[in-house]
């Protein structure tokens, strides 16, 4: 890459050719806003915040878009510079109706954070999208027209990276709204919401988010303070989290990107007011066991090949929607939520001597669509749900904001048993590969011919070549869960890397590194033998045509 | 001589409004790589007052398609034909212009590698900038595209794309026939007698055009010049230059026009007619006419809102709301601010 020198705010910068304005900018350690700008989607330029004055030109550039020339002279914060940026600022906050009391932004929230650096006038001009509509996808997601400030990366993430193209934009200037598509919106039969929420991990202010159930949860833990196991009559409270939570939440307290926090994790629930925390890595390496048993099945027996696995619920509903032509493929093993939760409401129920309909079980995910998943009537374990209340990344980290607790500093804590103890490559579960990677490891040295999809937008291809493969793993999300909808915000390509990295290493650390090496599970899962319809119940589902 | 130096020759500039110069333009496509390239013709004709493009696909579409050929065989000169037409072109046509010359056009395009694209009904103002043209003609939401990249490197469909307005493809049909001599259509509409496109030197004056046309008006009187949005607007002391632009005149009886109706008309058209990506215009039309229609305007905040407009516009239409506005105050209605 040829090197070329600019000058930004009169200091001489060496820089390569072929960056923008914003990347030498931040390379170099200067501050540039923004809020359309997303490195996974294409550069729109369309808040115009980040706005430069570049020497000989007539109008500002946007760093974002404007790329570096050698002997560029950029000022970053000229008056000219201040002027627009900070107007167009306060432009931007009368689209957006603060709900700030109710948002899980309100404590890491991007507008309010440059309202306060440039010390701009949140009120200078009057709200004008009050009357705007919120759309609700089910229960997994909403987009909110009266927080929307158009900067469109809803729609680029749904169509540019999942191309799903359920989000359209309508109308003109400034009437232009952001809607599902087909009049009316609800289902037109073709095009649907697979609930991954990548809108929302890509909206800079909280307008496309998860339909949030924290408040749900604190009431619950407000109305049912921990109580002793043995208490009579009162619910029990149980957490389970997911395996790439523990690789992302610790960003939203200012830890480095990557940093194992599981410890802490289990500690702020404890704190929370949870009586039992469990890992739903343990809940994984039942997956593993029951899926990889199943695959053996159809490769011996010639069932429906390829297998796919289904523990990504955006990639079920996506399957069900679009190619119902392949449900029988789809594995009818659980997801890891659901075989964890069915467990903790009959085996761990049984054994601690607990009515099923006094344990609340409460699952922390990094992901939207597990909403819906969680209220699917058939995953009913003798007729309970095994899920009550599923939560994001981002509300959990809320959570623990608001009830100021000082989460890093917390005494790391491991997980209850016995549905605490997992293998390493439970842990993998969170990225891309590591349910294919889990499930091979337990087939030993059988030659497979294997195929990952992270990103729903890449399937087309794979679905294309179907039969050269005996076994799909499907991530909805880029990266898998680790770049699910309810993960941190910003969750970007360079991030969801060293969150991937620290899952591995994980794996790598662990002693168990198998499923069916997992003493605990292997337990769990003798215990169902002979149970009939109950291990039916908690080992498996059943997928329908959704169009 | 080839075409490049006859367009030099003559001096060709743009006359969609922004009087870029042809032949560099051409030379741009030209050197841009790509094995396919488009021409496109903007017939769009979206600025309010101007009607030159009716006025040329009346009288001159023979030389209109002439020119967009010779743009077609400039781009495809030494190439091989055998595996097909590797530039073809597209004729951007206003709705109700297709209507009127679908016929003629249609026989003049015959067996050519041109082919008509009726612009929507929706399309709007925005609907003529040249990039919103290349969105409409792929399909996608009509709007202006963020440049660089130009259309001429990447333009319909990410191939270079030579796209003009139809006044300047009939000039270089001219001056390939060596037959241009430094006219241009000026559309004259408004308060005035003769309201009407002429074909008239390019060099005159904004008076001397008025007078020869009988429009010159004999009230107090400010007109707008170049484009019926864009245009800079000028008092009657300010009428020795050229008229630039798109090329209209649009006079305006300072008896009937007001300052405030005046800007609020020309606000209600941009808001209505934005596309709505950018921040400054999207947003800042409409604060611009709730500061205007205060009872007491606050001038800091007008200001500041059209100077963001000019500075920070994604696109050229966004940047060129505040001229029209602040020439009026500047030249007819200083006493208002």
């Amino acid at each position: 890459m040829k090197k070329i020198s600019i000058k930004i705010n009169s200091q001489a910068i060496i820089c390569d050719e072929g960056k923008t304005i914003m990347q030498a900018a931040r390379d170099h350690g200067v501050y540039l806003p923004d809020l359309c700008f997303h490195p996974d989607l294409s550069v729109k330029a369309n808040c115009r915040i980040c706005v430069v004055e570049v020497k000989g030109h007539n109008k500002l550039a946007t760093a974002c878009s404007t790329f570096v020339q050698d002997g560029l002279e950029i000022s970053t914060d000229s008056e000219r510079v201040k002027r627009s940026r900070n107007l167009n600022l306060e432009l931007i906050f009368a689209e957006h109706i603060e709900k700030c009391p109710t948002c899980v932004w309100r404590l890491n929230c991007k507008l309010l954070e440059l309202a306060d650096r440039y010390k701009i006038e949140i009120t200078r001009f009057k709200d004008r999208k009050g009357k705007r509509k919120v759309y609700k996808f089910a229960n997994a997601v909403e987009i909110d027209g009266t927080q929307c400030i158009d900067c469109r990366n809803c729609l680029d993430a749904c169509k540019q990276m999942q191309k799903i193209n359920f989000l359209k934009l309508t109308g003109k200037g400034a009437d232009q709204e952001i809607v599902p598509v087909s009049a009316g919106w609800r289902r037109n039969g073709k095009i649907d919401c697979i609930y991954c929420g990548q809108c929302a991990v890509h909206c800079p202010v909280g307008a496309a988010q998860e339909q949030t159930q924290w408040q749900l949860v604190e009431k619950v833990l407000r109305d049912n303070p921990p109580k002793s196991p043995l208490y009579k009559g009162g619910k029990i409270l149980v957490a389970q989290f997911a395996p790439s939570i523990r690789v992302s939440i610790g960003e939203e307290f200012g830890a480095p990107y990557g940093k194992i926090v599981a410890g802490q994790v289990a500690a702020a629930l404890k704190k929370l007011g949870f009586n039992y925390v469990f890992d739903v890595n343990f809940g994984a390496d039942i997956t593993t066991i029951v899926e990889t048993e199943e695959l053996k099945q159809r490769l011996k027996a010639g069932g429906a090949l390829p297998m796919f696995t289904a523990c990504c619920p955006a990639w079920v509903k996506y399957a069900e929607f679009y190619r119902p032509d392949l449900i029988p493929n789809l594995t009818t093993a659980r997801s890891p939520q659901m075989h964890a939760a069915g467990l903790v409401k009959t085996y761990w129920a049984e054994a601690m001597k607990i009515d099923p309909k006094n344990i609340t079980v409460v699952s922390i995910m990094p992901c939207t669509a597990k909403k819906y998943e969680a209220g699917r009537a058939e995953l009913k374990v003798n007729g309970l749900l095994p899920v009550d209340y599923v939560i994001t990344t981002r509300e959990l980290a809320f959570m623990i904001k608001k009830n100021k607790i000082d989460f890093l500093k917390l005494k790391p804590e491991a997980a209850d048993n016995p549905l605490g103890a997992a293998s390493g490559a439970a842990a993998i579960y969170g990225g891309t590969g590591g349910v294919m990677k889990a499930a091979l490891r337990e087939l030993g040295n059988r030659r497979l011919r294997t195929v990952t999809v992270n990103g729903i937008g890449g399937i087309e291809e794979v679905l294309a070549n179907l039969n050269d493969y005996d076994y799909v793993e499907v991530m909805a999300c880029p990266d898998g869960c680790i770049g699910g909808g309810g993960q941190p915000i910003p969750t970007t390509a360079a991030i969801r890397k060293k969150r991937l990295s620290a899952l591995h290493k994980i794996d790598a650390k662990s002693e168990v590194r198998k499923a069916h090496e997992n003493q605990a599970a292997v337990k769990a899962l003798e215990w169902l033998e002979g149970k009939g319809k109950l291990k039916e119940q908690v080992l498996f589902t059943k997928y329908r045509r959704r169009s | 001589m080839d075409i490049i130096s006859k367009i030099e020759q003559a001096g060709l500039v743009g006359r969609g409004g922004a009087g870029f110069p042809v032949a560099k333009k051409w030379e741009a496509v030209k050197n841009a790589a790509g094995d396919k390239k488009y021409v496109v013709c903007n017939a769009a004709e979206g600025e309010p007052g101007v009607l030159k493009d009716d006025y040329i696909l009346e009288h001159y579409a023979d030389r209109l398609i002439d020119g967009i050929k010779i743009a077609i065989d400039f781009l495809s000169e030494r190439r091989p034909t055998s595996t097909g037409r590797r530039t073809s072109g597209y004729l951007y046509l206003r709705h109700d212009y297709y209507k009127k010359f679908r016929k003629k056009l249609a026989a003049l395009i015959k067996n050519s590698a041109i082919e008509i694209f009726v612009e929507p009904l929706s399309a709007g103002y925005i609907g003529g900038e040249e990039s919103a043209v290349l969105n409409a003609i792929e399909g996608q939401r009509i709007e202006p595209r963020l440049k660089p990249p130009l259309p001429a490197v990447r333009g319909l469909w990410n191939r270079p794309t030579l796209i003009n307005n139809a006044e300047t493809f009939y000039n270089v049909s001219l001056a390939a026939a060596g037959g241009y001599n430094n006219k241009r259509f000026y559309t004259i509409s408004g308060d005035c007698l003769n309201e009407g496109v002429y074909e008239l030197a390019d060099d005159w004056l904004i008076e001397k055009i008025l007078r020869h046309t009988n429009n010159y008006p004999k009230f107090e009187f400010f007109l707008q010049a170049g484009g019926g949005a864009s245009g800079e607007v000028l008092n009657a002391g300010q009428l020795a230059r050229p008229v630039g632009g798109a090329g209209s005149i649009a006079v305006f009886s300072l008896a009937k026009h007001d300052f405030k109706k005046t800007v609020k008309n020309w606000l209600d058209f941009f808001i209505k007619e934005s596309c709505g990506q950018c921040a400054p215009c999207r947003e800042g039309v409409l604060r611009l006419r709730e500061v205007l229609i205060a009872e007491k305007i606050d001038w800091n905040l007008f200001n500041e809102l059209l100077d963001n407009l000019s500075d920070a516009s994604l696109c050229a239409l966004g940047a060129s709301v505040s001229a029209p506005i602040r020439s009026l105050v500047n030249n007819v209605f200083q006493q208002v601010s």
